[in-house]
């Protein structure tokens, strides 16, 4: 096991306790402009408190099945999907992590992501169109990647950072329509209320994707990294990621709350001015550049 | 200032016992992460082992006459049962993986066999389990790489000495089976 992997499972400690304080602040913060419009700065923090308490046990004991759910991923079971199993099985050996659950996500798109609190709670979720393009060594290397994800504990920020955040784009939303529906003028100074509720709307999502920016990118280096230390073999994962990067199916139900756990970006074969904007804040490196660095691995041993 | 030399002392001796209680914590960590590790490749060389009986059947009944071949199977998994150290296991262990493949070597020639609906998932769960126990080698030897370079390297090397924590044995010497290898082509 490499030296990183113990800087890993720190810094994703780290890491979620700045989520944590982030997600808190947002919600406070939404709590009380809330409640300046409502009149009780004090009802206002109070509910958020309330709010971010709950939804923040929710996070982190169904946060996985949330996030499953979302994805339209089902449970696997061993006789459809051998191959899966095995590979699944092998590399959680060779990790010294307990076997994730497996699921499968009927789709197309050559995708997958893990998810869970802990190596413990760990679920992996690999779509249809994965098991059908990529062969053995490839599989390899995408399980082996996953599988270093939950090693690294990076599992828990990316499903903390997924549903946390997918709260706050929700409550933005939310207060948004409370607004247009109640009539912002209600009270004196109802304008400035709106805008600065409106700015909050516009700028959660914004928020959303800093927090997820500042999980993912780096961890899939290292991950990637991790993964060809795994299962010595950086052909396979090379070889996977090229293809994924050549392969253009969208996957249909991933979304921008979950788009970093998965892999590959499953958003960046959207098309249009929002793609553009969103690639400002990609959770993802380019995969050309991925392939580089294995490349540059590969070379020195 | 006998009572500043004496808290001296104890604050010294307090550290001490810390650090050393902080490595013997490591030495237990490692210790139970190589045990797991060892238990796996136990599971998997089990299940191995459960498979070769009736892999040998299977073939036998399209393929007769190849007796040196299911000797050479029957031999290397009576072996196995034998061995006890890691080494000897690890011995065990290839030379089995050698003959399961002069087996499957074998069965090439033989079509209706090779068509057998048993023989091809003994085959690829055979496969399956080789890999499995790859990895758990993997495990096993990384864990023991830790660990004997902890014995070895200053200040971990005191408390091994102390509590008389020696060198583990790898999983299998890489010569070994190239050698095993070598034989079959």
């Amino acid at each position: 096991m490499p030296k990183e992997y113990y800087e890993a499972v720190k810094d994703s400690k780290r890491r979620t306790w700045l989520l944590f304080a982030i997600f808190i602040i947002l919600i406070l913060a939404i709590g009380w402009i809330a409640g300046l419009w409502l009149g009780s700065e004090i009802l206002g923090t109070g509910i958020a408190i309330v709010v971010a308490v709950i939804w923040g046990l929710i996070s982190w004991y169904a946060g996985d099945k949330i996030i499953l759910s979302v994805s339209g991923a089902g449970k696997a079971s061993e006789d459809d999907y051998p191959r899966l199993f095995n590979t699944v099985e092998a590399l959680a050996i060779g990790a010294g992590i307990p076997k994730p659950e497996i699921y499968v996500i009927n789709d197309p798109a050559p995708n997958a992501f893990a998810t869970g609190r802990d190596p413990d709670n760990a679920k992996i979720a690999v779509t249809t169109g994965l098991l059908e393009k990529m062969d053995k060594d490839e599989l390899e290397g995408v399980i082996a990647h996953e599988v270093s994800h939950i090693r690294n504990e990076d599992i828990r920020v990316m499903m903390l950072a997924a549903v946390l955040t997918g709260i706050i784009v929700l409550l933005g939303h939310l207060f948004l329509r409370m607004m247009l529906f109640s009539g912002g003028g209600r009270k004196k100074g109802g304008a400035v209320m709106l805008l600065i509720g409106l700015a909050f709307v516009i700028a959660s999502p914004f928020v959303a994707q800093l927090i997820k920016l500042a999980i993912s990118r780096r961890r899939e280096y290292l991950a990637d990294a991790s993964a060809v230390d795994l299962a010595r073999n950086p052909d396979g994962l090379i070889g996977a990621l090229r293809k994924l990067d050549e392969d253009k199916t969208k996957l249909s139900r991933a979304n921008g709350a979950t788009a970093h756990l998965y892999i590959e970006d499953p958003m960046k074969k959207e098309e249009g001015f929002f793609a553009k904007l969103g690639g400002l804040f990609s959770t993802h490196p380019p995969l050309e550049d991925r392939i580089n660095r294995l490349q540059e691995m590969a070379a020195i041993g | 200032m006998i009572v500043w030399i004496l808290l001296a002392i104890l604050v010294v001796l307090g550290v001490i016992a810390l650090a050393f209680l902080l490595m013997y914590n490591s030495f237990v960590v490692l210790g139970a992460r190589i045990d797991n590790a060892w238990a796996q490749i136990d599971v998997q060389t089990k299940r191995r082992h459960d498979l070769v009986p009736n892999l040998v059947e299977t073939v036998k009944g399209y393929a007769k006459h190849e007796k040196g071949v299911f000797k050479q199977v029957t031999e290397a998994r009576a072996k196995t049962t034998k061995a006890e150290t890691p080494k000897e296991k690890a011995e065990a262990e290839n030379m089995l993986s050698s003959a399961l493949k002069s087996l499957f070597a074998v069965a090439e020639d033989y079509p209706d066999l090779k068509a057998s609906k048993n023989f091809q998932m003994l085959q690829e769960e055979l496969s399956s389990i080789e890999n499995k126990i790859a990895y758990a080698r993997q495990f096993y030897n990384d864990a023991v790489m830790k660990w004997n370079q902890k014995t070895k390297l200053f200040p971990t090397k005191i408390v091994a000495a102390m509590l008389g924590f020696k060198e583990k044995e790898y999983f299998e010497a890489e010569e070994e089976e190239r050698k095993a290898v070598n034989v079959n082509f």
